[in-house]
């Protein structure tokens, strides 16, 4: 190990020392001020002769007096199941005043890629117990499904119900019969959650925690702090330390393991701000042109892995600033994650909660993680025929503004009513309300009850025949399904 | 990847590691040709020079570069970036330089580790040879000397190496061997093996390029029907996230009647390749019923790669393609996604410092769109034979905006169009591919093809649906502002007949074990069936019967159940039929 007190330059989150001996890229570095305090970076750059070093505390306080550090490796995190239950501040230190963490292993923050061919395709699906996500969105274990939010929308709410309600309906048998006693069986399919906040409020944080003690859910969860007056080059390294927990739990130790990132958009900004420190060419709107890179690094350590009992599922919460899906956080996200669930702002006023807009969400693992022996067989044509129909309705809504309801076929208007009731009683639900898959089927079929059979053309007929509910005024097919859930 | 030999490889020139930015190193002190392969710092890791300046030869690096430090050597091998070529590629998956991604698992595990090699083609592997020339026979570049079974769907040709002299054949050999004996010698001394090495970054040659004039069938009806794709041709799916440029190209690898499948995963999701490694050795070739993955090669670069591995996979795929077009065989190539690479070159170029172009992309993007592009085509090969490759890319611009630089230089480039529209694919109407914005310069010298293999009628029935798609639109504008009441009857009736042709003919769901292959009979049924609606129901409006009668006829919504249908053409049969009856007799 090489000290040095020759710094150079210090420059924003960016120190500069001479060396003599080569130092490698992304190692670690340590700084102690005069006052005596340590203060931990990274290489990010070396050139014979000087290193360029991110300092993750930042800068504040160091002088060029200041002795540098090279450790001679990249930045390790000490895991262990120890942490769970455990309080970390955004670099891995306990904030908890709770015992030492003796760490059963030291692992690479940076995380190698998972070989595609190793990879376990995710089809198992997890009950969120939110008609939004599971009727229409399905999350899966090992998925990345993002929730796309702006500021003011209730995106902790939601995420925090997921948390909490989040199951694995386990030992399903193609019995529709036993449907109900499989999704009641929750005990032991409970996830351990990894919670990594980058500048969020003290607050915002509060309220996860309270809420993780209140549901006794801290036990099995580890969290991560860097909070918004906390250093914003740590966030750098906040995020990636938690992964590195949730891949060792979930790999090492066979956990299902769900992690919430929090906010993304300030993890961003914090690249942002190195880039332009170290005076790169920017990309679009100032952020880094190697952004998506980047991000990637971060969504792809979800998965599954061929061989291996956990998964590490990811929910990650951004912000987008103006509202726009077309800023590049957001947008880059949208291109790497297996989907994304969008809040809309018009649906929160309107006081539907969650305010999930279903039609710009999307679940891409939806397909293969649902139907016969999944959830239920008629699952997907259900959610297919929900989204047309509503659709259908929510375009009716600005001719109707224009029109009059009058002026619209009787078609026409039953597509208007599916679409509030939809609204309102489909998406709208509660964030205390656990729905499980069945329930939510059902409710999607007493909407779709509205529209004539005819109507119903991405449903297969013998569905319709089985699950379409019958009114008294028609001849009443034989029972309706079975439809245990209710 | 030439590691095949990197053990044997001379290292003809050593220099030092001067500093280290990402995925680009600099080196100095180093005897290199641009191009050259090199391995870099004491993990080896393998790298490719593309800048030299003076005393300077910068490199990038296909590995991650953490830890690396200055000083640490940097091993010349001489020889350009190339690929392995021979028996053994089909039915395997490959990163961006072309390491198997089966043997790295074996070697290191589940997640990727640094400076391992591995051959492109197994080396002790062995196939049957069986020689298709004789001692005496005079033999030139590129010609067939035998052919091997590769997989159940594909007999690969051995073939004299575009490089080489030729002259008389000498020895013939018959039997089992590995790649690397030789087959078949010349009297020139020059001993032919299985397997040749091709430098990534330059055309394999061929005699001449010729105009396509055969579609690739897709079995994607909006595709086959309105935008058809050449055997050879060229095409880009631009698109917003989410919008279907994955499924679609997997519907093409799955479904289109190539020979030969090359799919590169370049800079997307791993579980998007993972999905291919599952799903293709259980689905049959629609062509020859054998599993999918016997023509297939795929190429994984993930997102999650490195960079530099992003710029040099689409090379390594297409240079495979070229290999089997050689061959005789009609190859399509997919990237998922062009916008990836373009960004690849974009890091590696501002890590360059170079004077950067529109949006930050470096001056030579076009060139090297368009030389990749020009790659494809329908040829006549040095051999005699025809062979193509198809190209389609998918282009991810950001903020779906169609107006970045990635986008408008494919667009000059290629010659079919498949718009993807964020509308439509949030009312789930898929394939979201834009009706009005799409196009196809091939469709008239493809007419031929459909007019001889499927009807006589299908330029006049294509005509057709686009003239009733194209009113919709129009009357589209008068609905949102009066509602569809206020529009006379007729109008009315196009509306409902442009809706069915919408849902019923444009919309196709990938994941219906049915639907998602439509075959051009099939799709010219359904035309045919909303066509017989429309003749039938103007016929009924002249005849008095009132719209709103027409239209609520019960047969007609079933017009939009015929793709999901095994047994097509009774149903249609019969849908005609009662349409005609439940029509004819309300007058
Ligand atoms: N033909 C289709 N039939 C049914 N669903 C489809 C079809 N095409 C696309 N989809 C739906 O759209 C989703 C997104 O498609 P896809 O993953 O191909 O988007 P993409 O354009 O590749 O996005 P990205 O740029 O983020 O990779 C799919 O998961 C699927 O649900
Ligand atoms: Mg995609």
């Amino acid at each position: 190990m090489k000290e040095y007190q020759t710094i150079t330059e210090i420059s924003g989150p960016l120190v500069f020392v001479e060396i003599d001996e080569p130092v490698g890229y992304d190692e670690i570095v340590e700084i102690e001020t005069p006052g005596g305090e340590v203060k931990r970076g990274q290489v990010l750059e070396s050139q014979s002769g000087i290193a360029a070093i991110q300092v993750f505390e930042g800068t504040t306080g160091i002088d060029r007096k200041a002795s540098v550090r090279f450790l001679g490796e990249t930045m390790k995190m000490p895991v262990t199941e120890d942490l769970l239950g455990r309080v970390l501040d955004g670099s891995g230190e306990p904030i908890d005043g709770g015992p030492e963490i003796v760490p059963e292993e030291r692992q690479d923050i940076v995380g190698a890629a998972i070989n595609p061919y190793a990879r376990e395709y995710p089809e198992e699906f997890i009950q969120t117990g939110v008609s939004a996500v599971d009727g229409m969105n399905t999350l899966v274990r090992g998925q990345k499904l993002p929730i796309f939010s702006a500021s003011g929308l209730p995106h902790n709410d939601l995420a925090l119900q997921i948390a909490r309600q989040a199951t694995m309906p386990e030992a399903e048998t193609d019995d529709d019969s036993t449907e109900e006693e499989a999704t009641d069986e929750e005990e032991g399919s409970e996830f351990a959650v990894i919670f990594g906040a980058m500048g969020i409020t003290a607050e915002e944080a509060n309220e996860f925690i309270d809420d993780f003690e209140r549901t006794g859910a801290l036990e099995r969860s580890v969290v991560f702090m860097n909070l918004a007056d906390d250093p914003s080059v740590e966030r750098q390294v906040t995020p990636r330390l938690a992964l590195t927990t949730a891949e060792y739990l979930a790999f090492e130790k066979g956990y299902h393991v769900l992690v919430i990132l929090t906010d993304m958009t300030n993890y961003c900004e914090a690249l942002r701000e190195i880039g332009a420190a170290r005076e790169e060419v920017p990309g679009r709107r100032g952020y880094p042109g190697y952004m998506y890179t980047d991000l990637a690094q971060l969504y792809e350590r979800a998965g599954r892995i061929k061989g291996r009992e956990g998964s590490v599922t990811q929910i990650p919460i951004l912000t987008m600033p103006g509202d726009d899906d077309t800023h590049p956080i957001p947008d880059l996200t949208g291109y790497i994650t297996e989907g994304q669930i969008m809040m809309d702002r018009e649906l929160n006023s309107q006081g539907i909660e969650p305010p999930v807009n279903v039609l710009p969400s999307l679940s891409r693992l939806m397909d293969d993680g649902i139907g016969e022996g999944l959830t239920r067989e008629d699952h997907a044509d259900v959610s297919d025929q929900m989204y047309a129909a509503y659709a259908e309705g929510e375009d009716l809504r600005d001719l109707v503004n224009i029109v009059g309801r009058e002026a619209l076929s009787e078609r026409d208007n039953k597509f208007l009513d599916f679409a509030d009731r939809f609204e309102n009683e489909f998406v709208q639900q509660g964030y205390q309300n656990n729905r499980d898959i069945g329930e939510t089927l059902d409710i999607g079929w007493e909407l779709l009850g509205m529209l004539p059979k005819t109507e119903l053309n991405r449903i297969d007929e013998e569905l319709i025949e089985k699950y379409y509910p019958e009114d008294e005024s028609e001849t009443s097919e034989e029972a309706v399904g079975v439809e245990a859930d209710d | 990847m030439s590691q095949a030999t990197q053990t044997d490889i001379d290292v003809v020139s050593e220099g030092r590691i001067e500093s280290v930015s990402g995925p680009v190193v600099t080196a100095t002190d180093l005897d290199a040709r641009m191009n050259d392969v090199v391995y870099v710092g004491q993990e080896g890791l393998m790298g490719e020079v593309i800048e030299i300046e003076g005393n300077v030869t910068t490199i990038q690096v296909y590995e991650e570069t953490s830890g690396i430090s200055p000083g640490g050597p940097v091993k010349n091998t001489g020889e350009p970036l190339s690929v392995d070529l021979g028996p053994g590629m089909l039915d395997t998956i490959y990163d961006g330089v072309q390491r198997p991604l089966d043997v790295l698992e074996s070697r290191m595990g589940a997640f990727l580790d640094r400076g391992v090699d591995a051959p492109g083609i197994d080396l002790e592997e062995t196939w049957e040879f069986t020689p298709e020339v004789t001692e005496g026979d005079v033999v030139e570049a590129g010609d067939i000397l035998g052919i091997v079974p590769e997989t159940k769907s594909v007999d690969h040709k051995v073939m004299v190496p575009p490089d080489s002299e030729g002259g008389e054949v000498t020895a013939v050999e018959s039997g089992e061997f590995d790649v690397t004996e030789t087959v078949v010698e010349l009297d020139s001394g020059e001993e032919i093996a299985m397997r040749q090495e091709w430098p990534v970054r330059q055309a394999r040659p061929t005699e001449n390029k010729r105009s396509p004039d055969r579609p690739l069938v897709t079995g994607q009806r909006v595709q086959d029907g309105l935008f058809p794709l050449a055997k050879g041709g060229t095409a880009a799916i631009p698109g917003p996230f989410g919008s279907g440029k994955t499924v679609t190209q997997q519907s093409l690898a799955k479904f289109s009647d190539a020979d030969i499948v090359v799919y590169i995963g370049c800079g997307e999701r791993g579980n998007e390749m993972t999905e291919v490694i599952d799903d293709f050795p259980d689905l049959p070739d629609p062509q020859t019923g054998n599993a999918l993955m016997a023509r297939t090669c795929l190429i994984a670069n993930t997102s999650n790669m490195p960079v530099a591995a992003r710029e040099s996979c689409v090379y390594t795929g297409i240079t495979i393609a070229e290999f089997y077009r050689d061959m005789g065989y009609d190859v399509a190539l997919m990237a998922d996604s062009t916008s990836r690479w373009a960004e690849a070159m974009r890091e590696i170029s501002s890590r360059l410092e170079e004077m950067p172009g529109e949006e930050g992309y470096p001056a030579y993007l076009a060139a090297r769109l368009a030389q990749f592009y020009e790659r494809a085509g329908l040829f006549e090969n040095i051999n005699g034979t025809e062979g193509s490759i198809s190209a389609v890319g998918a282009v991810s611009p950001p903020g779906g905006d169609f107006s970045e630089p990635v986008t408008q230089n494919t667009l000059r480039i290629v010659k079919t169009f498949w718009a993807l529209d964020a509308d439509l694919a949030e009312r789930r109407h898929f394939p979201s591919i834009n009706w009005t914005e799409s196009y196809s310069l091939y469709k008239d010298q493809l007419d031929p093809w459909f007019v001889e293999n499927v009807a006589e009628d299908w330029p006049e029935v294509r005509q057709w649906a686009v003239d009733v798609l194209d009113e919709e639109s129009e009357l589209q504008e008068i609905v949102q502002l009066v509602g569809k009441d206020a529009l006379p009857d007729d109008q009315q009736l196009t509306l409902e007949v442009a809706r069915y042709l919408r849902e019923g003919f444009l919309q196709q769901n990938a994941f219906h074990d049915v639907d998602q292959f439509s075959p051009p009979e099939k799709s010219y049924l359904i035309w045919q069936a909303i066509k017989t609606f429309n003749d039938e129901a103007f016929a009924a409006l002249e005849a008095g019967v009132p719209v709103e009668e027409i239209t609520a006829i019960d047969a007609a919504p079933r017009l939009n159940r015929i793709g999901t249908q095994e047994d097509y053409e009774a149903y249609v049969e019969e849908l005609q039929g009662d349409i005609e009856d439940q029509l004819r007799e309300k007058y």
